[in-house]
């Protein structure tokens, strides 16, 4: 999956990551990912990550499961095939909440869970080759993009040279 | 051994199941007057079983309960199994199976639609919708673990099964951040959701006329007996877990004992509602009401109240003293003693109330027959499967997040070497 102009540090802490990551973007290197075993906190605002919008399109859906839910029994009750049950009212708005609230958050929830996986691009692939084997381990990976291999190697071994590094490669 | 036992309970239910549905429903033991008996019961335990999961991983992640983290990966497994050991039973109920689909609005040449205004509907909705967020909560937070598991795989078949359910997993920045904005939103929708599915199931009862069931206090009294008896499982797994996997530093008697803890609470939260019960049958004036809880206590299923008194209000009461909270040994046999009364309440609230209603010349009893006990023992025969099965292949402990709790950890110890963090 590594491209080839692009170059890989390696850590095996976060610590020494968090404070590559701030030199590097204060030198205007360009990285392209960052990545690690787990969520490390302060890396999306050492990176300027921009909160996701993931919880916009559930609420999206979410409005959505709501109307067409609401709607259809509506539709039946009113529309379609009004049968008396019981002698309550077609149109009664508080036998159709359970379902309307149900179907809410199964579109709620699917389509979060959706754009989260389009977004990162996850699918279920039988091939896959990581960057570095060890980073869902212990290892915490620094890509940076560079034009010209040789310089911008040397620069960042420069830049880096007083933070505890596996690896610049 | 325990994998031995639990396949031959899940062949003798699925054999059960099989003569249920070659015979009919006539092989169970309801009649005309108690229409719905031990199936009920048994499904109504299961889906109250499948709540502690959720609460866990969704109510305690929101209230930043950090201890969580060891044990919502498997109560979140235990909630799925027991979700679809509970949808086994309306399946069976039908005596059709084939005829599933009819539970479904589906168009169809009939012109006809099902009930909206009935809560079995309703039901159909809840639990559908909860066992497919359940599952898919699960399946989220299992993804960077499966790309851990992927990794240490060098190759062959199994690694590429890995490589397909890790969905690619890369662990980059933008990745996570997703990851954690997704799972923190599912846990929002999540919250009302648990609560809503077992109060859909109440009012399966609650909506009905039946003295005894007829009452305003169903939904919270029946959530707060589904976390009661969630919880109550979880502790029955995971000491066995901690013990088999040897988990000990990992599931902690801390954790045992903040289980515990909610025990206390939500079991007394039930004991609450049965003098509730008890006190508005009294108030309320109505003979019918009042009638049905006399004979709840006295009547010729005394035995099962008595049991269902027994295990839930006063065994969990014991709860108060640290040192039966602390014991593992205590704490296991109680959770199977609450396990069993929570299974009576169901068979309490629903039987008694049903075999004595407003018409005495129908008023008669129930017996259970081999075929119902069958089933019983045959859904926890695939529970337990199940979830023997999953601890053997996937990570009980959520990877990722024990590492990012032991980084930060170890941090405030000022420990240096940080590198030996990995859970397995």
């Amino acid at each position: 999956m590594i491209q080839r102009n692009n170059i890989l540090i390696s850590f095996d802490d976060e610590v020494p990551l968090l404070q590559a990551v701030r030199k590097l973007r204060d030198n205007k290197e360009i990285i392209t990912d960052v990545l690690s075993p787990f969520p490390v906190h302060g890396l999306d605002e050492a990176l300027s990550i921009k909160r996701s919008r993931i919880p916009v399109v559930g609420f999206i859906f979410g409005a959505i499961g709501a109307l067409l839910a609401f709607g259809f029994q509506a539709w039946v009750f009113t529309v379609s095939y009004p049968l008396i049950i019981g002698g309550k009212p077609f149109f009664s708005v508080p036998t159709f909440i359970p379902i309307t609230f149900e179907v809410t958050v199964l579109f709620a929830g699917l389509s979060m869970v959706a754009a989260m996986l389009i977004r990162s691009k996850l699918k279920p692939e039988i091939r896959f080759e990581p960057v570095e084997e060890r980073i869902t381990d212990d290892r915490f990976v620094i890509l940076v993009e560079a034009e010209d291999e040789e310089t911008t190697l040397s620069r960042i071994r420069s830049l880096l040279s007083g933070i505890h590094t596996i690896e610049i490669r | 051994m325990g994998m031995t036992i639990a396949g031959l309970a899940m062949l003798f239910g699925v054999f059960m199941i099989f003569w249920t549905v070659w015979q009919g429903i006539g092989t169970w033991g309801e009649n005309r007057t108690v229409g719905w008996a031990f199936e009920i019961t048994t499904f109504v335990w299961w889906i109250g079983i499948g709540h502690a999961g959720t609460f866990i991983s969704a109510i305690l992640l929101l209230f930043r309960q950090k201890w969580r983290n060891s044990i919502n990966r498997s109560a979140e497994a235990m909630t799925i199994f027991a979700v679809i050991c509970a949808a086994l039973f309306p399946l069976i109920h039908l005596g059709r199976p084939l005829l599933t689909f009819f539970i479904f609005p589906y168009p169809n040449t009939r012109g006809l639609w099902v009930n909206f205004n009935s809560p079995l509907v309703w039901d159909v909705f809840a639990i559908s919708t909860y066992f497919t967020i359940s599952l898919v909560f699960w399946y989220v937070g299992l993804i960077p673990d499966i790309g851990t598991l992927r990794d240490k795989i060098k190759k062959g078949l199994k690694k590429n099964i890995y490589n397909f359910l890790s969905f690619g997993w890369k662990g980059s920045a933008r990745g996570w951040h997703r990851h954690e904005i997704t799972s923190i939103m599912l846990a929002a929708i999540a919250t009302p959701l648990v609560l809503s599915v077992h109060s859909i199931v109440s009012m399966d009862f609650a909506s009905s006329i039946v003295p005894g069931w007829h009452t305003t206090i169903f939904p919270p009294y029946f959530v707060a007996g589904a976390i009661f008896s969630g919880f109550a499982m979880v502790q029955t797994l995971l000491i066995i877990t901690r013990k088999t996997m040897g988990l000990e530093d990992f599931i902690t008697e801390s954790h045992v004992e903040n289980m515990n803890k909610i025990l206390i609470a939500t079991g007394s939260i039930v004991a609450l509602a049965y003098m509730t019960e008890m006190f508005m049958s009294w108030y309320s004036g109505n003979e019918y009401e009042h009638y049905a809880f006399m004979n709840r206590a006295t009547g010729p299923y005394w035995w099962a109240y008595v049991i269902m008194i027994g295990c839930n209000v006063f065994s969990s009461q014991l709860l108060w003293i640290k040192k039966l909270r602390k014991s593992l040994v205590f704490t296991f046999l109680l959770s199977i003693v609450i396990n069993i009364g929570m299974w009576f309440e169901r068979f309490v609230i629903i039987v008694t109330s049903l075999h004595r209603d407003y018409l005495t010349s129908s008023w008669t009893m129930y017996k259970p027959t081999i075929v119902e006990f069958g089933l019983l023992i045959g859904t926890l025969g695939i529970f337990f499967t199940a979830f023997l099965l999953f601890i053997r292949i996937f990570p009980v402990i959520s990877i990722s997040e024990v590492k990012s709790i032991l980084k930060t950890g170890a941090r405030h110890q000022q420990k240096t070497d940080l590198s030996h963090d990995t859970t397995e």
